[in-house]
């Protein structure tokens, strides 16, 4: 037992050094350089940064004293509390990065300690730098994007989030004229104790659920059926037929878009004007709720189907001939076979595109925001028209009417909902995968 | 009997294609027809207009910032290009070769990371561009494009690379290849499919989006096409529809080429980012 003891000597000493001070423990395991660069780097950072990270903190906690006034015809500068929340954010991830190396050193040194307690030499210095080189390759080749992801998506997601906790919302708290305030769950409250928010919360809801699943399915169905037209061992110039059946897929989307917003429109829209020539009353494509959101299910199916369609003919070439044989052999009708061999193979073959084909619908700004812009009107609702899915919602609240909170809010629920679906499939995917191998 | 119906069968899916392909080739056939119509309105434009006119195509390039939009969205294309892929191959590459900690919980981040839409960070971007002095300036744009394009597609290429054999590079290891070599001539020419569908992708982004730019991009001289063409339809008339179908066309042509050539590429590599795991 004592002896076991003295034996850890060094790399309980040199774990305490480097725990008091950044870079002793180092210096402790006879690493002078590493010791040195360590303690040097440490001490810079520490007290360079401490100004800045108290000031980082305190905005972040106070969200600014004074709004910007201007007094006897002169601006006087406040806080801007939104510049604040977003510099407290990185600061805290500053000091976080700090902490990260901070641990590491403790490690560094206690793993030493540990090696010289088994009577080695810990590493010099240039040994060290030769296997970081080997050792911590995957953690150099992740940096830059790692560096990227934090910058670009992680902090403004941390953002977004944070804005659902305060009051940042026009007309009342917009800076830099007022100060924006930490409210807590009040906004969260709101959206679903006040009548008019959460109706049009669940409205919404409600609509872009329908739309997700009955774009999905009938796209599929569509591109499944497409398919297997084509691929009809009767059908001549396959390949020519491909081609057309393609070309809405391959022209850019945000222009056929457009171009369909033109087409379809009820006053001067050439299909409308067909319509009339034939001696039909006009139909309300995109003015009607209920037209327009078979006019955007119509308009879906007409650029989506077509990868649908490519994807199907792939898996379509690659089913097993002797499956339907057999069951030409037991007399299976045609109905028979879609329905009992096709559908299902295909089905489990193409569940993971299926998913995400919903999740991307899921949140198909693009075509409800060119299309219809969440026309027509819907008066019961907030900020929102009868075509809007939640996405498009969050966009108007943020963009034209800064409604900033709320609409993190929304997003923060959305994103849940999102998250745990996709993990759910990941999940089962694995499992899945599992089940191949065995 | 089985083979009239059969026969029946094939005329009716004949029928159903000839009703698609008009509705499949109206809207693209509208859209140059329009383009090439004399006149600024929608009213009176025919599909096959009697007297074709280019005079659309002379006033989008005298009159508007059309060639320097075109200009902008190439440089951003190619910059973007070069970057998203350089950065996924690095990031998918050490997922997929090394086991080292904190591996499983990146990719499941990554995995998340890319179903939170990106413009909801729009708000903080702007913040965070303005106070780098990025605001306005088409480096702040592609930065932001390089970033997103990670989540995106490094799962597609880490599926690809973990297809290539192990065995391969082993036996480089044996006759001295560094990492590097075996990257470069091992694993990279190997998974062209996959590099070309991430490159693509992030070249075709600057082309097709809009919301990003319209929030980083401030002066005419800067924005992008998709920009440019967007607020001509939404500057709320049909006048200039006229000039944002000859826009269209413009760029339509040189986007669908490129997918009709690398379909295959596209459709297969979506598909493999579908299959995550």
């Amino acid at each position: 037992m004592h002896l076991n003891k003295s034996s850890r000597q060094h790399q309980t000493k040199a774990t305490i050094f480097s725990a008091v001070f950044i870079g002793l423990g180092q210096l402790y395991n006879k690493q002078y350089l590493k010791g040195l660069i360590y303690m040097i780097l440490a001490q810079l950072f520490f007290w360079n940064y401490y100004p800045v990270a108290y000031k980082g903190i305190v905005g972040f906690i106070t969200l600014g004293d004074v709004p910007t006034k201007v007094i006897q015809g002169k601006v006087v500068q406040g806080d801007h509390s939104i510049f604040l929340l977003i510099n407290g954010l990185i600061t805290f991830i500053v000091i976080l990065l700090y902490l990260g190396f901070y641990f590491m050193n403790i490690y560094d040194a206690r793993k030493n300690g540990a090696l010289r307690d088994e009577g080695k030499c810990a590493p010099r210095f240039k040994d060290s730098i030769q296997t970081m080189k080997f050792r911590k390759l995957p953690y150099l080749l992740l940096l830059p994007a790692a560096f990227f992801v934090l910058f670009v998506t992680v902090i403004p997601l941390l953002f977004n989030v944070l804005i659902a906790f305060t009051n940042y919302s026009a007309p009342g708290h917009i800076p830099d004229r007022a100060l924006v305030d930490w409210i807590g769950f009040r906004v969260f409250y709101d959206l679903f104790a006040q009548e008019s928010w959460r109706s049009t919360f669940f409205g919404i809801s409600v609509w872009n659920l329908i739309w997700a699943t009955v774009s999905t399915t009938t796209v599929f169905l569509s591109g499944l059926l497409l398919a297997m037209m084509v691929n009809h061992p009767k059908i001549r110039f396959k390949k020519f037929w491909r081609t057309i059946f393609i070309l809405p897929w391959a022209v850019p989307q945000f222009i056929s878009i457009l171009v369909f917003r033109v087409l379809l429109n009820g006053s001067f829209g050439p299909i409308n004007d067909l319509v009339t020539k034939l001696g039909f009353s006009p139909v309300p494509w995109l003015s009607d709720p209920t037209m327009a959101k078979v006019s955007i299910l119509i308009v879906n199916l007409w650029f989506s189907t077509p990868f649908l369609m490519a994807l199907m003919s792939g898996i379509l070439t690659t089913m097993p001939r002797d499956i339907y044989e057999a069951a030409e052999v037991d007399g299976a009708s045609k109905l028979q076979n879609f329905f009992k061999i096709t559908l299902p193979l295909v089905l489990l073959a193409t569940a993971p595109i299926f998913i995400m084909q919903f999740a991307f619908n899921f949140n198909n700004f693009n075509l409800i925001y060119l299309l219809t812009d969440g026309q027509p009107n819907n008066p019961d609702y907030y900020y929102a028209g009868s075509t809007d899915i939640l996405i498009s919602w969050i966009f108007k609240m943020t963009l034209n009417q800064s409604q900033f909170n709320m609409a993190s809010a929304v997003s923060i629920i959305m994103f849940i909902f999102i998250a745990i679906f996709s993990l759910w499939n990941y999940r089962r995917m694995k499992s899945n995968q599992a089940e191949d191998l065995v | 009997m089985s083979k009239i119906k059969n026969n029946l069968l094939v005329i009716g899916i004949y029928m159903i294609f000839i009703v698609l392909t008009i509705t499949t080739v109206y809207p693209i056939i509208w859209v140059l027809g329009t383009s090439l119509n004399p006149g600024n309105t929608l009213l009176v434009s025919q599909m096959f207009p009697d007297h074709p006119t280019i005079a659309h195509y002379v006033n989008l390039m005298k009159n508007t910032d059309f060639g320097l939009w075109y200009k902008n969205t190439i440089k951003i294309a190619i910059s973007n290009a070069v970057i998203s892929t350089t950065l996924v191959a690095a990031t998918a590459y050490a997922f997929s070769r090394f086991r080292f900690k904190g591996r499983q919980q990146g990719l499941m981040t990554l995995l998340i990371l890319q179903m939170f839409p990106g413009f909801l960070s729009v708000m903080a971007l702007f913040v965070l561009l303005l106070q780098t002095r990025l605001l306005d300036t088409h480096l702040g744009l592609i930065l932001i494009y390089a970033g997103g394009s990670i989540s995106m597609g490094t799962w597609v290429m880490k599926g690809l690379f973990d297809t290539i054999p192990k065995s391969l590079e082993e036996a480089a290891f044996i006759d001295g290849a560094s990492n590097k070599d075996s990257f470069l001539k091992i694993i990279l020419p190997l998974s062209l499919p996959a590099i070309t569908f991430v490159a693509l992708n992030s070249f075709i982004t600057p082309f097709m989006d809009f919301i990003l730019p319209q929030i980083v991009l401030r002066s005419s001289e800067k924005m992008t096409l998709a920009q440019g063409l967007y607020n001509m339809v939404a500057n709320e008339t049909n006048s200039s529809f006229t000039l944002f179908a000859a826009g269209a066309v413009l760029v339509a042509l040189p986007i669908t080429m490129l997918y009709m050539y690398f379909q295959k590429y596209l459709i297969n590599g979506i598909a493999a980012g579908a299959d995550k795991g």
